[in-house]
């Protein structure tokens, strides 16, 4: 197997503009895309409530949403099979091998990561601003907005640690996606199925093409927030 | 003051605050009216800063109590009759006028009223070509003017502020107390902390002096200053370290 060959593979997939290769790259941006924005549409108020609560019992959330950020990919996607097969509780909804469920199973994978990080993130503001912004008669509810909008560029970052974990993750889409051809196949899935299949060049070339997707996508956050904070401070 | 019935005199009675088992404030008494500058001075670990937050409400007492004279004065969500500058002020990552409207909108002005007095107290303290600056790229000294401005914009009858000028140049200091007497000028009872003695000379109409938690003396100004009656104060006023 010869590096020259995957290379040029990768290179001809992307020009002949394969439309086979198309649906999948769309597939595994629309999964996991929707995945980061369900995580951070709960996730990010979710952490920030987390460093600024104070209950019985707060710790222990803390340790168990560590924890779940190294929760293996094949057992999150294992509970969400046993969740929506057809004898599960949401067996009706009949979602199962569907992009949907591709979506909830990495939504559980990235929600931890990005809960967690959030936390980190908001305690550490909330340090700096807490007397400031109590002073100015903010309750902690209140202070939640504030504090994820003053925290933006390190957030961008947590974000980007929940997009990664994402778009590397293949055992959570195969079990739930079931890897099914023009329907629930990701790149990574795609990966693991021509590796299995004896055809290197494809699996390389596929992984190319997914590790470019990466670069330009954390290109883009990076250089955006940059530019952002030198403009806001 | 801007026709609301006065929160003064504060009365603070045997107040008591302790931390992780130490005793910091050990039953302080005291009772601050209208007009007056109050100046409370020493040393570090005094118990300066504590006082004002406990008497901001930031700190619950321990012991004793801080009361103010309307009712209702320090009521969580209420809209605070008295505002605090902190020793390094804390800016919010928007510009200078969006920290101001922001502490408008937490003291519950509506939209059009944040954005005119927001200008206004930009107005007020020449701060007006700061107004779009992303406030945390200002300097040191031009942070403290914003946050003494944007205290002010909130309309306080007390005004607290913990060592304001402490971490500034003396240029930036004098603008800060010419702000301070400007704010005095309008009718704002100003309760500062400091440790400078030039600065207590200049601003002070009467001195707290603390001294191990305890207040050892409450007197006009002058009086402590030239005469003061404790050993303490004497030390203190004339440069001596006192721990």
């Amino acid at each position: 197997m010869d590096g020259d060959g995957a290379f040029s593979t990768a290179i001809q997939l992307i020009l002949s503009a394969d439309p086979v290769l198309a649906e999948i790259v769309a597939l595994s941006l629309r999964v996991t895309l929707s995945a980061v924005l369900v995580s951070c549409l709960i996730g990010l108020p979710l952490g920030a409530a987390l460093a600024l609560s104070r209950f019985p019992g707060r710790g222990a959330v803390i340790i168990v949403f560590n924890a779940l950020m190294g929760l293996p990919p094949v057992v999150a996607g294992l509970l969400v099979y046993l969740l929506l097969s057809r004898s599960g509780p949401l067996g009706f909804l009949s979602l199962l091998f569907t992009p949907t469920a591709m979506i909830i199973a990495q939504t559980i994978l990235i929600l931890p990561i990005i809960v967690s990080l959030t936390r980190s993130v908001v305690d550490d503001l909330w340090r700096e601003y807490a007397d400031q912004l109590r002073s100015l008669g903010s309750s902690a509810t209140r202070a939640i907005p504030t504090l994820l909008w003053d925290g933006r560029f390190s957030l961008v970052t947590v974000i980007l640690a929940g997009l990664g974990r994402a778009m590397a993750e293949v055992g959570a889409v195969l079990i739930v996606g079931g890897n099914i051809a023009g329907h629930t196949r990701t790149m990574t899935t795609a990966i693991a199925l021509e590796t299995a299949r004896g055809d290197l060049a494809l699996a390389l070339g596929l992984g190319i093409i997914l590790l470019t997707l990466t670069l330009i996508l954390n290109t883009g956050a990076f250089v955006s927030g940059r530019i952002a904070e030198r403009v806001a401070g | 003051m801007h026709g609301a019935l006065s929160i003064l005199p504060l009365k603070v009675d045997r107040l008591q605050y302790a931390a992780r088992g130490a005793e910091l404030i050990k039953g302080i008494s005291f009772e601050l009216g209208a007009g007056a500058r109050t100046v409370i001075m020493g040393p570090n670990g005094a118990g300066k800063s504590l006082i004002l937050r406990l008497c901001h409400g930031l700190l619950a007492p321990t012991g004793g109590s801080v009361a103010w004279a309307g009712a209702g004065a320090g009521r969580e969500g209420a809209p605070r009759r008295h505002a605090m500058v902190f020793q390094r002020p804390v800016m919010l990552r928007r510009s200078a006028r969006a920290n101001l409207v922001h502490a408008l909108s937490l003291a519950g002005a509506g939209r059009p009223d944040r954005a005119r007095r927001a200008d206004e107290a930009l107005e007020r303290f020449g701060l007006a070509g700061f107004a779009g600056r992303p406030a945390r790229l200002l300097s040191g000294g031009e942070q403290q003017r914003l946050a003494i401005a944007r205290a002010w914009a909130l309309k306080p009858q007390v005004l607290f502020l913990d060592e304001p000028t402490s971490a500034l140049d003396p240029a930036a200091t004098r603008a800060i107390e010419e702000m301070i007497a400007g704010i005095h000028a309008d009718g704002v009872k100003i309760v500062m902390t400091t440790h400078d003695l030039g600065q207590a000379r200049r601003i002070a109409d009467e001195i707290l002096f603390l001294h191990h938690g305890r207040l050892v003396e409450h007197a006009p100004a002058a009086q402590f200053l030239d005469h003061p009656s404790t050993k303490e104060a004497g030390a203190f006023v004339k440069g001596e370290l006192l721990w």
